[in-house]
């Protein structure tokens, strides 16, 4: 089978991609589309380097075919936050050095991102617990689960605010 | 890590999957979570030159809960069970035990057909399955039919299941007593080291019902009847629980891997046995 | 223009941002909106992808090679094998320990994985399915993966082409796979004290294989450029002007047409140190079809074939009096370095700094011997977090420690206070041949027993046996304590290179016309944060504010010479360069301000951000206003601009030590451990960023976790690496990681220029021994002496089913 068209929306706009059936969502994205954010690691879904969003859930995108993802729509940390403007996550990493080397980075906010949408004031047990599916090798995670606390405590206040 | 080429087929219906699956016959795999399959067809050990895509097959999804009977869509995906509060009422063990596989992400992906269906050792639900008394659902050229899930493990990888067959569905009976899912693990995202499920039944201080099963301790998964046996009709007792236990050890036959040894893997089992026995008669 | 803002000292202090601030990283920004740069992310037209043919043999001859089925694969353009290469010379290609190793496999292969051809393709895609389609016959040979075995008289000869050479970059050889001996120390005097000792503890310590496993598996970039001659190579370097002198070495291109460039870098621990094959055959394949070729490895060929770590087999000897006092200590260590010697430490020391084994105590005697072994195993032995061999040497001692407290049936606590080098000791100089700059051992240990109640912790696990031998619990207490050493910023050029090339390293400043600036270094971050902490530096030294001065690395075009980032040595080495380079730029600012100000230059004094005349507070020059002022003054006697240069070589090592307790709680049943505590109190001189040092503990100390607790290159008997997929290869999620305690003691070096002594590779090696002294301490009221690493559930279990704890 040779080259197909597939249609997906990647951090808000339609894409048409032409790809081979076999071809990795990680490789559109990278290749395709120059969305280098998220990161090949392991390619056996164990690092979550490669974690975009899909339709509302965190997806290794190193274990899914472009084809399977044709209509659906994507986000990755690209998508995040806006020009010149970091989302909280973004700023609460920052702010809390909740990264270094930077190559889990990406895949790592894009899932806590989708962690406090389903539980937006974590304990420190769950944060560590819903990020399990993402390695780091250079933070520890300390500083990461204090970041993504933190982001949901600015995110929560922000929230009540608004009420 | 790529895999080789192959054909994407998206079928919107049953008949049409069980369609391709006939005329490809072994070249065919169906796909659904992809989290099993995916990783070996990138290690190039998995051929596969026509992948069906069972995603567009809108009844293979879904819990419904009816008449005191749980029947979950093949493409029900962990994360769907974990969330369900029906479910966690109907059969709790099925939440404890779907956070112990895999990671978030996975699990957002990986579904309970592709974790039963396949026949890896390794997979927690085909031993829950068994715990369950669940019935597996058959699809194929001829029909429908039904496979108990502890006839449907034959050896690793092989199962009851013809090649132009699908699973459609699991069911079992809602399940109120006492339960469990114990599992040891190097780390999240591993196989077990050894696990169990248990689900035990008491009333007025009597066990009237026990299931024992067990993971990743041999090719298969194993339910013991002997293990519930020597549990029903007593208080649940350390030497019932001993019984207990020894007929579920007696059942199992680890390997050797990078978990550790044989007699390892059978003292930790032995352990894990007992507390999801004591666990599930805690909260019996 | 002046700037006469009249802020008080503390505030103009606090704008600098510098040595001492918590200053968040400017690189930040880029990477948490995904717009690193990594080498995987660098694109060029026209590109290739090349990828590896690699042996599934441990040890067997190459019978042939059949690469027409893959080049008729559709997008594949050329294969490369050992009979491409070897008109060219670049079949083999030396390794930074004075080896060669194959780059194709010329004849045979030596370990599972090693390379065997090289195919290029248009896309990953079509070089997967071309390599599929390369035909190779292979003869198995008999494998060896035992380093004793390895020795043996009858073993088989792996290095046929150092067949009848008996003297190798290291010394005489002494059997066909030995490689070298190293020695050091007073061999007779030793032996004389263990003879007469009252107690000797004699143990077998092994430190198994493992690897660094960065997240960013290596991979480059390579684009020759044939109308100019100029050939570009993108990498994931530690060193990349190490690895231009190399390329330029190995291929005959002139050093100054070769462009070295390491871009973001995703974690290195070592792993990206080492010159690899990937880099030589892309090089050729980008001369061969004339576009540019990429090479990236996978996880898999990662584990198994690019940079081990450990694997050193370490016999111990420690001596002592009766009271406990130390009187000397002995160690032969049986080094497997694999296929080929590959190591990446200084020339002169073929087992790195593991003549630090002395550790934290004054020994007045000692003897170390290390031979070098070949095995059908991958290279590599490389410094995995932490300086050369250094955390082999702390588990070393601070096992033997251990073990010789259990002996003497004395606490492990008191008798290492017992013997620590005295505070009044510095500069001490060892038993081995280290002078050790600065320390106070006593001052860091009370505060770290003070702070974990150490009494209160042995009296509760003293409680919790007693409870264990009633049968009323099935978990144990662990306290596992360590006392480091470290030995890092390699390093002085009398006695320190790599090839050749001397270990000082380097730092260009240049203030522009308005009052910032640029520094540039021959240091590589791959996580440390050098943008930001470097800045800091030079904040402090010059007076301008961190967040006007860029820094910048990587580029061999741009950055002054130097050695790279490993073993701890940028802090050290390139810090220091940083400081000696700001302060040339401040002693020709003295002048300009002397100039400006009409007084002489010994009238003024630095203060904070600029110069003041001294008994007049209010006539002074900033260092904005100088850099302006150099600019568009013609001074007489100077000359206009304002740049510095500095290669620093540094008079010394910098020994940072650290304090670390473990608390464990073991199930005997199961082997599952959880740490309940963690307190890590690290010295490493002079404090540059708290922050960043708190996340480097953190992190170094997750990777201790890591290796002691399950991390293992783990090979069967047929030389099969058991372990190539991170579903084995122990990586700790935010799940398995505990939380830890951080504190610190401030002891400065006196010989670097602001006191910094470096601290990421502080926390792998004192948290392995940490860790694992906690495992050992929860069994020794039941006779425990050694178990080995790593320690996973079923070795855990293994303990204790060895002592009968499971009835």
């Amino acid at each position: 089978m040779g080259k197909q068209h597939y249609q997906i929306t990647v951090n808000g706009e339609a894409k048409d991609i032409l790809a081979e059936p076999r071809e990795l969502l990680i490789h559109t994205l990278r290749e395709q589309l120059n969305i280098t954010g998220p990161h090949v690691g392991c390619e056996t879904s164990h690092c979550g380097a490669c974690t975009v969003d899909i339709d509302g859930r965190s997806i290794k995108a190193c274990t899914v075919f472009t084809a399977q993802v044709a209509g659906k729509e994507i986000t990755t940390v690209e998508g995040l936050g806006e020009p010149g403007k970091l989302h909280i996550l973004q700023e609460m990493f920052k702010e809390h050095h909740g990264l270094q080397c930077g190559y889990c980075t990406p895949g790592m906010i894009t899932r806590a991102h989708r962690l406090l949408q389903e539980i937006p004031n974590p304990t420190e047990e769950e944060v560590r617990f819903g990020i399990a599916g993402n390695l780091c090798r250079c933070t520890g995670y300390q500083n990461i689960v204090k970041s993504i606390l933190a982001a949901a405590a600015v995110m929560n206040a922000s929230q009540e605010a608004a009420e | 890590m790529i895999p080789a080429r192959f054909e994407y087929h998206r079928p919107a219906d049953v008949a049409s999957a069980i369609a391709l699956l006939s005329e490809h016959g072994d070249e065919a795999r169906v796909l659904a979570g992809g989290h099993s399959l995916i990783p070996m067809m990138k290690l190039r050990m998995a051929a596969v030159s026509h992948l069906v895509d069972l995603q567009d097959i809108a009844d293979l999804s879904g819990i419904r809960i009816e008449g005191g009977r749980v029947t979950i869509g093949a493409m029900t995906t962990q994360h769907d069970l974990i969330v369900h509060d029906g479910l966690a009422q109907a059969a709790p063990i099925l939440r404890e035990a779907a956070l112990q596989i895999a990671d978030p992400q996975v699990r957002y992906m990986g579904t309970v057909g592709g974790n039963v269906a396949n026949g890896d050792p390794g997979n927690d639900m085909p031993g829950l399955m068994q715990c369950l008394d669940a019935t597996l659902h058959l699809v194929g050229p001829d029909g429908s039919r039904e496979v108990a899930a502890r006839d449907y493990y034959e050896a690793a990888y092989m199962t009851a299941r013809a090649d132009d067959e699908i699973l459609t569905a699991i069911s079992f009976d809602v399940n109120t007593g006492g339960y469990a899912y114990e599992k040891q693990k190097r780390k999240i995202g591993d196989y077990a080291t050894a696990a169990c499920g248990a689900l035990v039944t008491m009333e007025g201080g009597t066990c009237t019902a026990a299931s024992i099963a067990m993971t990743n301790l041999a090719d298969t998964p194993i339910w013991s009847e002997e293990a519930g046996a020597a549990l029903v009709g007593t208080a649940c007792d350390t030497a019932a629980i001993d019984a207990a236990v020894a007929a579920a050890t007696a059942a199992i036959d680890p390997t050797e891997d990078n978990r550790g040894p044989v007699a390892f893997k059978m003292h930790v089992a032995g352990i894990i046995i007992r507390r999801a026995i004591l666990r599930a008669v805690s909260r019996a | 223009m002046t700037d006469q803002t009249p802020i008080s000292r503390e505030d103009r202090v606090e704008k600098l941002k510098g040595v001492g601030s918590q200053r968040k990283r400017v690189e930040d920004a880029r990477f948490t909106q995904g717009k690193g740069n990594y080498v995987d992310d660098i694109k060029m037209p026209g590109m290739l992808f090349g990828d590896f043919v690699r042996s599934p043999y441990a040890h067997a001859r190459v019978v042939s090679i059949n690469t027409e089925a893959a080049l008729k694969v559709p997008g594949v353009l050329a294969v490369l094998t050992a009979a491409d290469l070897a008109p060219l010379g670049l079949h083999w290609m030396p390794t930074l320990a004075g080896d060669k190793q194959m780059v194709l496999a010329d004849g045979k292969v030596l370990y599972q994985g090693q390379e065997v051809a090289f195919v290029v393709a248009t896309d990953r895609y079509a070089a997967a399915d071309g390599i599929e389609a390369v035909e190779v016959e292979y003869s198995e040979l008999p494998v060896v993966v035992d380093p004793f075995k390895a020795l043996l008289p009858d073993a088989p000869v792996l290095r046929e082409d150092l067949e009848g050479k008996m003297v190798g970059a290291h010394g005489p050889r002494k059997h066909h796979n030995h490689i070298f001996t190293w020695e050091q120390g007073d061999k007779d005097a030793t032996e004389a004290v263990l003879a007469g000792a009252d107690v000797v503890a004699e143990e077998m310590v092994y430190y198994h294989r493992t690897h660094p496993c960065p997240l960013e598996p290596c991979g480059c970039v390579a684009s020759m450029d044939k109308v100019n001659g100029k050939l570009t190579l993108y990498g994931t370097f530690q060193a990349p002007h190490a690895i231009r002198t190399v390329v330029s070495l190995i291929s005959g291109i002139e050093e100054h047409n070769i462009r070295v460039i390491s871009p973001d870098i995703g974690g290195g621990f070592g792993n990206k140190v080492g010159a690899y094959p990937g880099y030589v055959c892309s090089v050729v394949a980008s001369i061969v079809t004339g576009k540019p070729v990429k090479w990236v490895e996978d996880r898999m060929d990662n584990l198994m074939t690019t940079a081990f770590a450990r694997d050193y087999w370490m016999k111990g000897k420690i001596a002592a009096t009766k009271e406990g006092k130390i009187t000397g200590l002995w160690c032969h260590v049986t080094a497997d370095h694999g296929g080929f010697d590959a190591c990446a430490d200084p020339t002169k020391f073929p087992a790195g700094f593991f003549n630090i084994c002395t550790g934290s105590y004054d020994i007045p005697v000692a003897y170390l011997a290390v031979d070098g072994v070949y095995t059908n195993k991958a290279p590599g032995g490389v410094a995995y977090r932490c300086s050369f061999r250094v955390t082999e040497a702390a588990y070393f001692i601070e096992r033997m420690v251990e073990i010789l407290a259990i002996e003497l049936g004395m606490d492990a606590a008191e008798l290492r206070r017992i013997n620590f080098i005295k505070a009044d000791q510095f500069p001490y100089h060892s038993a081995l041949g280290w002078e050790y700059d600065s320390g106070d051992y006593h001052t860091a240990w009370d505060k770290a027993l003070a702070a974990v109640d150490y009494e209160g912790l042995r009296k509760e696990q003293a409680e919790r046996v007693e409870a264990f031998k009633r049968g009323e619990t099935r978990k144990l207490l662990g306290i596992g304590l360590t006392h480091f050493t470290e030995i890092v910023g390699a390093g002085p050029v009398k006695n320190c290179d790599i090839l050749g090339l001397g270990m000082f390293d380097s730092c260009e400043i240049r203030i522009h016309p308005t009052g910032s600036a640029i520094a540039r270094l021959g240091t590589i971050s791959q996580g440390q944060g050098h943008a930001t902490t470097f800045a800091q530096i030079l904040a402090s030294e010059i007076g301008l504010p961190a967040d006007s001065i860029t820094v910048e690395e990587g580029d061999t075009d741009t950055a002054p010479y130097g050695l790279g980032t490993y073993g701890s040595r940028s802090t050290p080495v390139a810090g220091a360069a940083t400081a000696m380079a700001g302060r040339k730029i401040r002693a020709k600012a003295q002048m300009i301000a002397a100039y400006l100000l009409e007084v002489h230059d010994n009238d003024l004094e630095w203060d904070v951000d600029r110069f003041v005349v001294k008994g007049a507070p209010e006539r002074f020059k900033t260092m904005k206003e100088i850099a302006f002022a150099s600019y568009n003054q013609a001074i007489p006697g100077l000359e206009p601009g304002l740049e510095a240069v500095s290669y620093y070589d540094p008079p010394n090592m910098t020994y940072p030590f650290g304090a670390y307790i473990c608390v464990m709680e073991i199930d005997v049943d199961t082997g599952v451990h959880e740490i309940r505590q963690f307190y890590a109190l690290d010295d490493c001189g002079t404090r540059i960023n708290p922050m960043i040092i708190e996340g480097q503990v953190h992190g170094g100390l997750t990777e201790a976790l890591a290796i002691a607790m399950g991390q293992e290159i783990a090979y069967d008997e047929m030389g099969n690496c058991k372990t190539g997929t991170l579903m084995d290869f122990f990586v700790p999620t935010a799940w398995e990681t505990p939380h830890y305690t951080t504190d610190h003691t401030t002891t400065p070096s006196p010989h670097h220029p602001i006191g910094a002594k470096g601290v990421g590779e502080s926390p792998n090696v004192g948290g392995v021994p940490a860790f694992s002294n906690a495992v050992h301490d929860a069994f020794r009221a039941f006779g425990l002496r050694q178990s080995h690493m790593p320690h996973d559930h079923w070795r855990i279990w293994k303990i204790a089913n060895g002592l009968g704890l499971h009835g």
